[in-house]
């Protein structure tokens, strides 16, 4: 493993109602996020390849713990996004390193599909700074119903040298969805939007 | 006899590989259940609330049996516990002490017996409040190196009239644990402190 990772936190979120509406089954989702070392923090790297190396064992291993913490298989999978949270000795570049280049081959594999952009934040913060990752149906981004986010925070990361690197998995969509647009049993799946 | 109605609920693990020391040989792993249920006393003053802990201990067990799973499985291994509430701004600081009783005992009796009593904090806070939960070695106070403690919150709760109630368990010491005192290895296991 290149990642030098520090720790390891998942989230799993059930919401069982709302506004005293019971949810039945209960909407999940859950979050998985590793706490790094910054190979590059403190000085200018022209060469972000390393850290694009570990955007692509990240991204395998945080989607297969998020998919555990459900305890479904991954193509049970609806909705994912990604985020990441840089510390102050790094760049917002060191972000765009680890999620973009190479993140999602390995996400994609292991929830089985995944034809929609997978949806992403990204921000330099101090130690509890809050991620809201953003979330959007895996096979098709305009699925209204799953547009959605959801914060994670770890109080001692990241550390000035450190990346938080997260990612979202639902088996759901909001809690209560009512706002029309495209729904689910009318994906058609070949472009990723619809 | 007031229902208890779960809005949310949510698990998180941390796996603690090292804090910039030699990483430890078995990861330490410290979890939190939290439940987001409805206040039935907000925003009155209600002289008989006792009873409402009665009605928690299912809660409190299905919670603590959560956690244990989420540690691996096998209650043995479990070696420090924290209990918390956070109440909603309809309530009162009693309504959280009402958890007292339901959440320790669950994690007593969930975990065989033991002995320690279970280190807790509560306050009023509003979403998003986070709440240090402390946490001591199960069977003896004193033992130095299990001192710790966990911050939990969830962006959307407590609402006014919402508790958050919190279980914390984890599976070791401090992952650096330097500052001598009592030992686990020295525990009598006589009295809950020592």
């Amino acid at each position: 493993m290149r990642a030098k990772i520090r720790k390891i936190v998942t989230f799993l979120e059930e919401t069982h109602s709302e506004m005293e509406r019971l949810i039945t089954p209960p909407t999940r989702r859950a979050a998985a996020v590793a706490v790094i070392a910054n190979p590059c923090a403190g000085k200018y790297v022209e060469d972000l390849s390393e850290l694009m190396a570990v955007g692509e064992e990240l991204g395998e291993l945080l989607t297969q713990r998020a998919v555990a913490v459900l305890g479904i298989a991954g193509d049970k999978a609806e909705s994912y996004g990604k985020a990441a949270a840089v510390g102050e000795n790094g760049e917002l570049e060191h972000a765009a390193a680890i999620l973009h280049p190479k993140f999602g081959t390995p996400v994609r594999k292991v929830l089985g599909k995944g034809a929609a952009l997978i949806p992403s934040s990204k921000k330099r913060g101090g130690l509890g700074v809050a991620l809201d990752i953003p979330l959007g149906h895996k096979d098709a981004a305009y699925v209204r119903s799953h547009f959605d986010g959801m914060e994670v925070r770890i109080n001692d990361a990241p550390r000035a040298n450190e990346i938080m690197v997260a990612i979202a998995v639902t088996d759901s969509g909001r809690p209560l969805p009512r706002v029309g647009g495209l729904t689910k049993d009318q994906i058609k799946g070949e472009d990723g939007l619809r | 006899m007031p229902e208890v109605l779960v809005r949310k609920r949510v698990l998180s693990v941390e796996e603690i590989f090292h804090e910039g020391g030699p990483p430890a040989d078995r990861p330490l792993k410290r979890a939190a259940a939290l439940s987001v249920i409805r206040n039935p006393f907000a925003g009155t003053y209600a002289d008989k609330i006792e009873t409402f802990m009665d009605d928690l201990k299912p809660l409190g067990l299905e919670m603590a049996r959560a956690l244990v799973k989420a540690l691996g499985g096998d209650r043995q291994r479990i070696e420090g516990y924290g209990k918390g509430a956070i109440v909603g701004s309809a309530g009162e600081i009693e309504h959280g002490a009402l958890w007292h009783v339901p959440g320790g005992y669950a994690m007593r009796e969930v975990l065989g017996g033991a002995k320690a009593i279970v280190a807790s904090t509560k306050k009023v806070g509003g979403p998003g409040a986070r709440l240090d939960v402390p946490i001591t070695h199960v069977n003896a106070s004193y033992v130095r190196s299990h001192f710790d403690a966990m911050e939990v919150g969830i962006a959307d709760a407590p609402r006014a009239d919402e508790l958050v109630l919190a279980l914390v368990m984890t599976t070791g010491p401090r992952v650096h644990a330097r500052v001598g005192g009592l030992k686990a290895s020295e525990i009598k296991g006589e009295d809950g402190l020592r």
